[in-house]
């Protein structure tokens, strides 16, 4: 039993070294994402608090904890409570797989992307269960827009993976990377990586997808009647799901850990930090696009995701499939 | 070994207490939620016994879209007035109909079972967790050989329902504006603006 517990001691010890900097990377990013939207429009954005404004997400994180958790008198009390923990967790528990280096993940699994998938296909439950809990108008209008939004764009997304995964020939998250050594996929699969990267802003409710949440209309979407600690958790799962959506971008199409090039100097440094730059580079993307394009409508929405990019990846992964099978580099399986 | 029986009756008592409380709990809400704790601890059970790629694709699949639906259809009726007419109302044909219904599933699971021993030539799952290529490799490999049939079969019986699922639901307004994005795009000046000289006290007729 001793032995147990000893293992069980040691996994809390990573997990903790693995959520610790997660959270304090996404205080970073929320940081990193209001003074670049603030650039793009000519204001200084968060600069007071700390040096640059870098403590202004915790000073914003203290404020929330501090304030008073209210809860309609009208709402399902366990539901309503439950729908911020249940987007946080999911948030966080995605990051169990990511390989930050050939060595460094948590649990190195071997359906690792259909996990990264479905964690992230279960993110949609926060937003509905917050939504209909609320027992209010404009939460319930904004949980339906995004229930409908997220299990849209899901499926191209799907159809994308498998365009990666016909390449490697594997659902481990570390054969994926270890398959791009000489190529990244995001040159010869480059319209994927574009639709991947537009259906992830669509998937993560962020501009110009955000209508769950568009403020003209429907107040504040979901997050409504939510308030202190509770729209604080939101706020993280949100934003840990972006951060979880670029790293599988750079883990698809990007070549994860693996240098720009496999040079001297290059390859001298390790592998997490090729992996935060990529994930970086793919998040300055985001937080480029919410401040310079304007919201799409609804219906522009599910036409989009429905019309263009599910024939589009469909049509996209036949030509992968042919080409792959006509010069015969189909990955093979050892038995 | 012990933590793995300890896990195996962890996920399957909730199993079992969720499978009950769908059935037996009052709000319609409830039950949705019970059933997709349901699928989620199913899910698990698949991954413990080594069946990892089933297991997700539950989770995928049945929790990521199949239940976010059950859960969308709850929230738009009228729960409240529902349960009344089915539990309360004397009229009600709905429990007659299910004990028919679930007493034919019963006497079929019993047959399928029963005849499991008849089976000819299907690999029991002992000597296929033998090998050590992995649970996907495995399903791929005979999935796209040897069942190629019955898995295009099971393709097009999903897409016949999704066929008939739109067109029930389909139907043809007459009056609705469709904004067409190559006509926008492509409208100019001179096919858009008309200069028209308006005599006085006549004015012009403008049709749509």
């Amino acid at each position: 039993m001793i032995e147990y517990l000893q293992i069980l001691g040691q996994e809390i010890y990573k997990i903790i070294f693995l959520i610790v900097p997660i959270l304090v990377s996404v205080a970073m990013i929320v940081w990193l994402d209001r003074r670049v939207w603030g650039l793009v429009q000519k204001r200084r954005g968060p600069n007071v608090v700390g040096p640059f404004g870098l403590f202004q997400t915790l000073a914003d994180a203290l404020k929330y904890i501090f304030k008073e958790i209210i809860i309609p008198a009208s709402a399902n009390k366990v539901v309503f409570i439950l729908a911020p923990i249940i987007t946080m967790t999911l948030a966080l528990v995605a990051w169990a797989v990511i390989p930050m280096s050939e060595n460094l993940v948590l649990a190195d699994i071997n359906v690792g992307i259909l996990y990264l998938f479905a964690v992230s296909s279960l993110g949609v439950y926060g937003i509905i269960m917050g939504g209909w809990a609320s027992n209010s108008k404009y939460p319930f209008l904004g949980a339906i827009r995004s229930a409908a939004q997220m299990v849209s764009y899901e499926v191209s997304i799907g159809i994308i993976i498998i365009n990666v995964l016909l390449c490697v020939g594997s659902l481990n998250l570390k054969d994926i990377v270890v398959a791009q050594k000489d190529l990244w996929y995001v040159i010869p699969l480059f319209p994927m990586f574009v639709i991947f990267f537009i259906s992830a802003l669509a998937e993560t409710n962020r501009p110009p997808f955000d209508l769950p949440e568009a403020e003209a209309e429907l107040v504040a979407g979901y997050q409504t009647e939510y308030s202190g600690m509770m729209y604080a958790m939101f706020w993280l799962g949100e934003y840990a799901n972006i951060l979880l959506m670029c790293a599988m971008g750079s883990i698809l199409f990007l070549g994860g850990w693996l240098p720009i090039m496999d040079v001297y100097p290059l390859n001298l440094i390790p592998g997490p930090f090729w992996m935060i730059l990529k994930i970086l580079f793919l998040f300055l993307l985001f937080a480029l696009i919410k401040a310079i394009v304007p919201r799409y409508r609804y219906d522009q929405l599910m036409r989009l995701g429905w019309k263009i990019f599910l024939p589009s990846s469909l049509v996209y992964l036949v030509l992968t499939a042919s080409f792959l099978f006509y010069f015969d580099k189909l990955p093979k399986v050892s038995i | 070994m012990i933590i793995h029986s300890i896990f195996f009756y962890f996920f399957s008592v909730i199993a079992i207490f969720s499978s009950l409380m769908v059935i037996t709990s009052r709000s319609t809400i409830n039950s949705v939620f019970f059933l997709i704790l349901d699928f989620i601890s199913v899910g698990c059970l698949f991954i413990m016994v080594g069946a990892e790629f089933l297991g997700m694709i539950l989770l995928i699949v049945y929790v990521g879209a199949v239940a976010v639906l059950f859960l969308f259809v709850v929230m738009m009726l009228n729960v409240a007035e529902q349960k009344q007419s089915w539990f309360i109302g004397k009229k009600s044909t709905h429990i007659p109909t299910g004990l028919i219904v679930s007493v034919l599933i019963l006497l079929e699971l019993l047959v399928v079972v029963g005849g499991w021993k008849y089976k000819d030539d299907v690999m029991s799952s002992n000597t296929l967790l033998l090998s050590d290529i992995s649970n996907t490799h495995q399903l791929g490999l005979v999935m796209y050989t040897e069942y190629i049939l019955y898995f295009q079969l099971a393709g097009i019986v999903l897409l016949l329902a999704m066929i008939g699922a739109i067109l029930l639901t389909f139907r043809e307004r007459v009056g609705v504006k469709k904004q067409s994005y190559f006509n926008q795009i492509s409208r100019n000046p001179s096919n858009a603006v008309e200069l028209i000289d308006v005599k006085s006290n006549q004015g012009i007729k403008i049709d749509d």
